[in-house]
């Protein structure tokens, strides 16, 4: 059953000549793990915020086609009821923080929720623990690095157990490691709680593995859609220029050599390794 | 030449961000500077430019220690491009952004143009002359902080997260302008969370982890070292990981590019073969 599904969406901002995103049709199930990648300025952000209405009702300008979310018409709904359903974690978190501290800015939507304060306390310990800020709870959040920022971004969405989660580039500010905690963190949660994800990269290398359904955007349209290692080995994704995870490559290119590998596209090292070894062994 | 001798640095609120920091850093060298959030990394590059001045031992360029020269002074030869390009930008088109520096270095009217249509062309930005920097997007905006530092040609460049929020294009374009850069004789310091461009760009790496350097060599020995790296919180380039899990056959372990991989795993390949 599809929890978002848009129908020839088409945005243009009050101050753009031209539209952002074009003829949008996306179905995204309940539960998928989804990731929209492409080349910047390709209208991934702006398609994110149709999920959640911020577009129209924040940004204003002129949208058209039709867009359903958690079974609710956006264009019929307010921004707040909306958020009922809908997290979303900013590129830039400097735009999402504002309390005095941590915590408070973490229970900020819990609040709004109207949720017990027993309940609260509970969510908010366990997103920040899940996040790995709770020794940071006490601080305040504009004093903290981009990468610290960026965690509370995320805990203050994830406190709210939201149905679906909109994450834009989450952890560009973190180190690798930091960011493969934060994504696992994200997968964990889409596995066992059946949170449907959507997730904007630029870097598959680091998160192509934990998606079922991928979609690249290209000038403001979605030119390819579907199963990832099917989508992620295609021709086509490499002319568009988004960044092919490195063991895909390798996969393809030894393949061209007609090395025999299998025929499941691996998304990352363990796969591939797995593969390789395989192969070493049967020679 | 950059030369840093045990240097210490503390910030007001007590935070003490270097802990005895030794390196020297040749004319014309290409470092990535990798390592945690809060290892030090941007507090390190900011002495080289001399906005931070050791709280103990000293910083050289060029022979001259950055307590004894103003910042304006040491910005000629050293050019430092933010993480975050909207500390830097603030003019109301890019052409004026990037003419401000050379105006205040007192270049000629002539000559500033000249630099000016020079650097726009370099980053592709020539179509937003006119334009209000705010305008654009995010990874535009990076490129005007940069053609604005390059326009006055300092011979050391130094990069806080060029790569943050750029696509796999612009980071290409990115990797294509040092390696020109470097042909130039420029010494290029890059700080950097991304182990896959730093793989592709083969610099000598330096890995920081609590206010010290843990590590320093060639990225090809640096990034195959999986222990020093999980100290510095970076997780190795996806090809070694894969040769890394695949030590038990004769195979080398030094590997960090998709081309060598393909080659020997060929030529193991073809030997077993036989």
């Amino acid at each position: 059953m599809s929890i978002i599904e848009t129908e020839n969406l088409t945005y243009t901002y009050p101050s753009g000549t031209k539209p952002s995103i074009r003829d949008v049709s996306i179905k995204i199930d309940k539960g998928e793990f989804v990731l929209i990648t492409g080349p910047s300025g390709c209208g991934k952000t702006t398609l994110c915020r149709c999920f959640n209405g911020l577009i129209p009702h924040f940004y204003q300008g002129e949208l058209e086609g039709e867009i359903t979310v958690a079974g609710l018409r956006i264009s019929e709904q307010p921004i707040y009821e909306m958020a009922k359903h809908v997290g979303l974690v900013f590129q830039n978190p400097e735009n999402q923080l504002f309390a005095l501290s941590v915590e408070k800015d973490v229970a900020f939507g819990l609040e709004n929720l109207g949720a017990p304060r027993e309940e609260m306390r509970k969510r908010v310990d366990w997103a920040l623990n899940l996040t790995g800020i709770y020794d940071l709870r006490e601080r305040a959040p504009h004093e903290l690095s981009g990468g610290q920022q960026q965690r509370v971004a995320i805990a203050s969405v994830l406190a709210m157990q939201p149905e679906i989660i909109v994450l834009d580039e989450p952890t560009s500010f973190l180190d690798p490691l930091g960011a493969k905690r934060i994504f696992e963190v994200i997968y964990d949660l889409n596995r066992k709680l059946g949170i449907t994800v959507v997730l904007v990269e630029h870097r598959l290398d680091l998160t192509a593995r934990y998606a079922n359904h991928i979609a690249i955007m290209d000038d403001g349209k979605i030119v390819l859609d579907g199963e990832p290692r099917e989508i992620l080995s295609s021709e086509q994704a490499r002319l568009i220029g988004v960044g092919i995870p490195k063991p895909t490559r390798l996969y393809q290119i030894l393949r061209k050599d007609r090395v025999n590998l299998s025929n499941t596209v691996p998304l990352s090292s363990d796969e591939m390794a797995a593969m390789l070894r395989e192969a070493l062994k049967s020679q | 030449m950059i030369e840093a001798k045990n240097v210490y640095f503390t910030y007001p609120n007590g935070v003490e961000a270097l802990k005895g920091v030794s390196l020297t850093i040749k004319n014309g060298e290409f470092v990535a500077i990798m390592g945690e959030n809060g290892a030090g990394k941007t507090t390190l590059v900011k002495h080289f430019n001399g906005l931070l001045k050791p709280t103990k031992g000293t910083v050289h360029i060029d022979g001259v220690n950055t307590t004894k020269v103003s910042v304006a002074t040491l910005a000629r030869n050293v050019g430092f491009v933010f993480q975050n390009p909207d500390r830097q930008l603030f003019s109301e088109t890019v052409e004026e952004e990037i003419a401000f520096a050379l105006k205040n270095f007192g270049f000629e009217e002539k000559i500033i143009k000249r630099r000016v249509t020079w650097a726009l062309n370099l980053l592709g930005l020539t179509q937003y002359r006119e334009t209000s920097p705010f305008m654009l997007s995010g990874g535009e905006r990076k490129r005007v902080a940069l053609a604005s530092i390059l326009a006055w040609n300092p011979k050391i460049l130094m990069l806080d997260e060029p790569t943050i929020g750029q696509d796999y294009r612009q980071k290409e374009n990115l990797l294509q302008f040092i390696l020109q850069m470097k042909a130039q004789r420029k010494t290029i310091i890059i700080v950097t969370h991304d182990v896959e461009f730093v793989a592709e760009c083969s610099p000598r790496v330096l890995l920081m982890r609590g206010g010290r350097i843990v590590a320093d060599g060639e990225a090809r020995k640096v990034l195959t070292n999986p222990e020093v790296l999980t100290q510095a919180s970076i997780v190795p380039p996806q090809i070694t990981q894969i040769f890394l899990q695949l030590s038990d056959f004769q195979l080398p372990k030094e590997v960090i590019d998709v081309y060598e991989a393909r080659e020997k795993l060929l030529n193991l390949l073809e030997a077993k073969a036989k």
